[in-house]
């Protein structure tokens, strides 16, 4: 068991360090950085979805005024192939997407760069394409592994044997649209080729990651690169892998050596070069006798991914986890389309697969004639039924009481279309949340006793919004045992010592056990008598409970949905997450990173859809107009409370991550309500006005 | 072509020649290395951009930059003039008002655009009549609804929009007082 750290700063909702230069406006991000005589590169994009470049005309952009250079997939920088086909752009006439990159302006400004990219014109020799994703298709494979590296298909005991002898049961398509992470900050990437190497300015997720992705490509050694990223503006997932743009930037810097070259995305353009997250189809089945208690849980998905480079998003998992049941089975199929490169967004697998299994919970709960909160109350399990292995610490059913009890749950009519207020069709629902500690070991941390007593840290973490500036700051006072104030972080740099990436909610995890072991290292070795200068880094090592112990967080959120009964128009006036997550370190970012998934979850049940148009293989909706995200005025009250959690097992901190569970379950919540507030059954998302009237 | 136009920002006259094809927001980050608008979309669909324009939030990225010779204009760096920072400034860092900051310069403008136009009577689509908001002082009390809907032309993909309208919320009772 590991010693738990002894909170001191830790547990205060210390404001953000970064705070004032964020609302000022003075944090630069990475296009921002200041450079000497930059040079602009717009990407040109393929715009036929499957086929071959014949040959591209770039005389009228060359000839134009302030262009330095086009380049095509005959004149571009050799890269190396045979390590990720997303990556390996101009290096083939092959065209397998719309909106591939086959091309750049590189120019003196901005302005010319996009008029020029607008002037090259393309012949292609198109081949017919498929985008289409169905469960239909008889060419569905079955991936090796899916994200992570977790097991394809998973089975035990008889789930259909089980379906038929149940006395209640749910068996029941559902599916999820297409989404795009779209952060704020486009992706953008300033770099700089000279005799010192490659230098990228890069708004990512993971400055060590992105090296590690681009050197192989780029045939560098990766001492001869260096990723800078300081602020960075949300990514959500889509940042934390490197995408084509970041090697395009290098091959234009690469072309104009000891120049800066700068290339931020267009908004439209990360629709198809940024990652998104694959449409699922879920065939989920329930069976549960005649007290509730479940026989049976199935989920078989259907979801797709690109012809050219495999991303299998893990939507069976949270069905293989949540509930007690003896017969389980989750499997999934792909189909590999002539589409955009899938990849992570927030709580990839457990976003999408709580919702099919969640909603289907609600409709069990409704066959049992029991309460849904109840229902799932009486399948917790004893141990985790994926692994057999005890849960470190696993608090779901607190949580879905203490929501009960803060939300009112018990006013709540037990028949649907019970209640309509000023025209306006009202219900409640809920859906559990979970989400996994994930570890990586290899961290590495430097702590340094500074000439004026203050501790310098060290870590090439990268703070894109979640706090991780503030809360490393209170993880490192406390384990040197000092007071906030006398810390001091470097953060975002290759130059630092080597940390993954922010992602899969492992940051404080990983981050900040490097930082423990360094602070503790370093105590150890200077105890008293450290002076200026002595320094220390550590490596954390393999969590060696990680094999004993099921880690995971478990929430419960409720959601009060309105639905017109004119117009359909569906309204959420109230959200409600109650989580067991560890250890909070900062409330006040905490309760941020909660409601911000909460709210991207609502944007997930009630607008997102990219809409895909099969004749031409892409994103018709690809701007912020038409893309619509949660905007003000379609959040009303979302609030986050936390139970407390001690568990020893998970790291020092006795965190569990808090990034992403936000996310897991709003929509099925919202779901579940809109069916209480109307008695129509919507399986399908996003939950929109269309889908009330008949 | 090119045309030379002067812009105060920030307080500072700048004097520049821009390709007259330059929307506002390039010519202060490009040209002007002024970074506190940012660029989210540049369709006039995000926010990230807005500025005080002359005294108005306006939406730098559909503004060409020729078509402003003379302007004044407050960036969030610029809005607490000689002060460190302005109310809107601490009441975001009180309320936690965001989270990767990318959104947040262009709150902040937005929402002391949006105070000055309450202030000025300016009616909203939630509330028709200004006057229906006015607390017993005369001044307008905004409530959290009126504070969504005239705060809407921001997006915030981190989800602060709570914390944002607590925060304007905050600021706004302060000066109705
Ligand atoms: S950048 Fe101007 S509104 Fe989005
Ligand atoms: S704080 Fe990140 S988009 Fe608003």
């Amino acid at each position: 068991m590991t010693e738990l750290l002894r909170p001191r700063s830790m547990g205060q909702a210390r404001e953000r360090v970064d705070g004032a230069a964020k609302v000022t406006g003075r944090a630069r991000y990475a296009f921002e950085q200041p450079v000497e005589r930059p040079a602009y590169v717009h990407p040109v994009q393929a715009t036929i979805a499957r086929g071959r470049v014949r040959t591209m005309h770039t005389g009228d952009a060359a000839a134009l005024d302030g262009v330095l250079t086009v380049l095509t997939p005959d004149n571009a920088p050799l890269l190396a192939t045979g390590h990720d086909p997303e990556l390996e752009i101009l290096q083939s006439p092959e065209v397998a997407f719309r909106g591939q990159l086959i091309g750049a302006v590189i120019a003196e400004t901005p302005e010319t760069a996009r008029q020029a990219a607008g002037l090259v014109r393309a012949d292609y020799e198109r081949q017919p394409h498929d985008v289409t994703l169905s469960p239909e298709r008889d060419d569905l494979y079955r991936p090796d592994v899916v994200n992570p590296s977790l097991p394809t298909d998973t089975g035990q005991g008889d789930v259909d044997a089980a379906l038929r002898a149940a006395e209640h049961t749910v068996a029941a398509t559902y599916t999820t649209a297409m989404y795009h992470n779209n952060p704020m900050e486009p992706h953008a990437t300033v770099a700089l080729w000279d005799e010192g190497g490659l230098t990228l300015h890069d708004s990512t997720q993971g400055v060590h990651a992105m090296r590690e992705a681009v050197a192989p490509v780029l045939g560098l050694d990766k001492e001869r690169i260096r990723v800078i990223a300081r602020y960075v503006g949300g990514g959500f997932g889509s940042k934390g892998t490197a995408h084509a743009h970041i090697v395009l930037a290098a091959l234009a810097a690469k072309r104009m050596p000891g120049r800066p070259v700068k290339l931020a995305l267009t908004r439209q353009q990360m629709f198809s070069l940024a990652g998104y997250r694959t449409p699922t189809i879920q065939r989920v089945r329930l069976a549960a006798d005649a007290a509730g208690r479940l026989t049976a849980i199935g989920n078989d998905v259907v979801e797709q991914t690109s012809r050219i480079k495999e991303f299998a998003e893990q939507t069976g998992v949270p069905a293989r986890t949540t509930y007690a049941a003896p017969n389980r089975r989750t499997t999934h199929r792909l189909a590999a389309l002539d589409v955009p490169v899938p990849s992570w967004m927030r709580a990839p697998g457990e976003c999408p697969g709580m919702f099919g299994p969640e909603v289907a919970m609600d409709e069990l709960a409704e066959d049992c004639g029991l309460d849904p909160v109840e229902l799932r109350v009486r399948n917790e399990p004893e141990t985790d039924p994926d692994t057999g292995l005890p849960f470190s610490s696993r608090d779901l059913v607190g949580c879905l009481h203490e929501g009960a009890r803060r939300f009112g749950w018990q006013r709540r009519e037990r028949a649907p279309r019970s209640r309509i207020e000023d025209g306006w069709w009202t219900g409640t629902g809920v859906a559990s949340s979970t989400y996994p500690v994930h570890s990586a070991p290899g961290t590495s941390a430097t702590v340094r006793l500074g000439r004026d007593g203050s501790f310098e840290v060290l870590i090439g973490a990268v703070d894109i919004g979640t706090g991780a500036w503030t809360i490393l700051t209170q993880i490192a006072a406390d384990a040197l045992g000092v007071p906030a104030e006398d810390v001091h972080l470097h953060l975002g740099d290759t130059d630092l010592p080597q940390a993954p990436v922010a992602g899969g909610s492992s940051g404080t995890t990983n981050w900040g056990t490097a930082i423990v072991e360094a602070a503790r290292s370093f105590r150890e070795k200077y105890g008293a008598d450290a002076g200026p200068g002595d320094e220390l880094i550590a490596t954390v090592p393999a969590n060696p409970h990680s094999d004993r112990f099921a880690m995971r967080a478990f929430g419960a959120q409720f959601a009060e949905v309105r639905v017109h009964a004119a117009t359909g128009e569906v309204r959420v006036p109230r959200l409600l997450g109650v989580f067991a997550a560890g250890r909070i370190v900062n409330p006040r970012t905490a309760r941020s990173q909660f409601i911000g998934g909460m709210t991207m979850g609502l944007s997930m049940a009630l607008h997102e859809d990219s809409v895909f148009d099969e004749r031409f293989g892409f994103v018709v909706n690809h701007d912020l107009a038409e893309y619509h995200i949660a905007a003000c005025a379609d959040v009303e009250s979302i609030e986050a409370q936390w139970l407390d959690e001690h568990d020893p097992y998970v790291n020092p901190m006795g965190t569990k991550g808090i990034g992403e569970i936000g996310i897991v379950g709003t929509a099925a919540a919202i779901a579940n309500a809109a069916y209480h507030a109307t008695g129509v059954r919507i399986r399908d998302l996003p939950v929109t006005a269309d889908k009330f009237l008949d | 072509m090119e045309a030379e136009i002067t812009l105060t920002v920030d307080g500072a006259r700048r004097t520049l020649a821009v390709d007259t094809r330059v929307t506002l927001l390039d010519a202060l980050r490009e040209r002007l290395g002024v970074t506190s608008p940012k660029k989210g979309c540049g369709h006039g669909q995000c926010g990230a951009c807005t500025v005080l324009l002359d005294g108005r939030r306006a939406t730098t990225c559909l503004a060409l930059a020729v078509a402003h010779d003379g302007a004044r204009i407050t960036t969030s760096a610029g809005l607490a003039g000689t002060d460190e920072l302005h109310p809107l400034h601490q009441a975001f860092l009180d309320h936690d008002g965001f989270q990767c900051g990318y959104c947040t310069p262009g709150q902040i403008c937005s929402a002391a655009g949006v105070l000055d136009e309450a202030e000025r009577g300016w009616p909203s689509a939630v509330t028709a009549n200004i006057t229906d908001i006015t607390d017993t002082a005369g001044a307008p009390a905004l409530d959290a609804g009126e504070i969504r809907e005239r705060m809407s032309g921001n997006l915030c993909r981190c989800g602060a929009y709570p914390n944002i309208v607590a925060a304007v919320a905050a600021v706004a009772e302060g000066r109705s007082r």
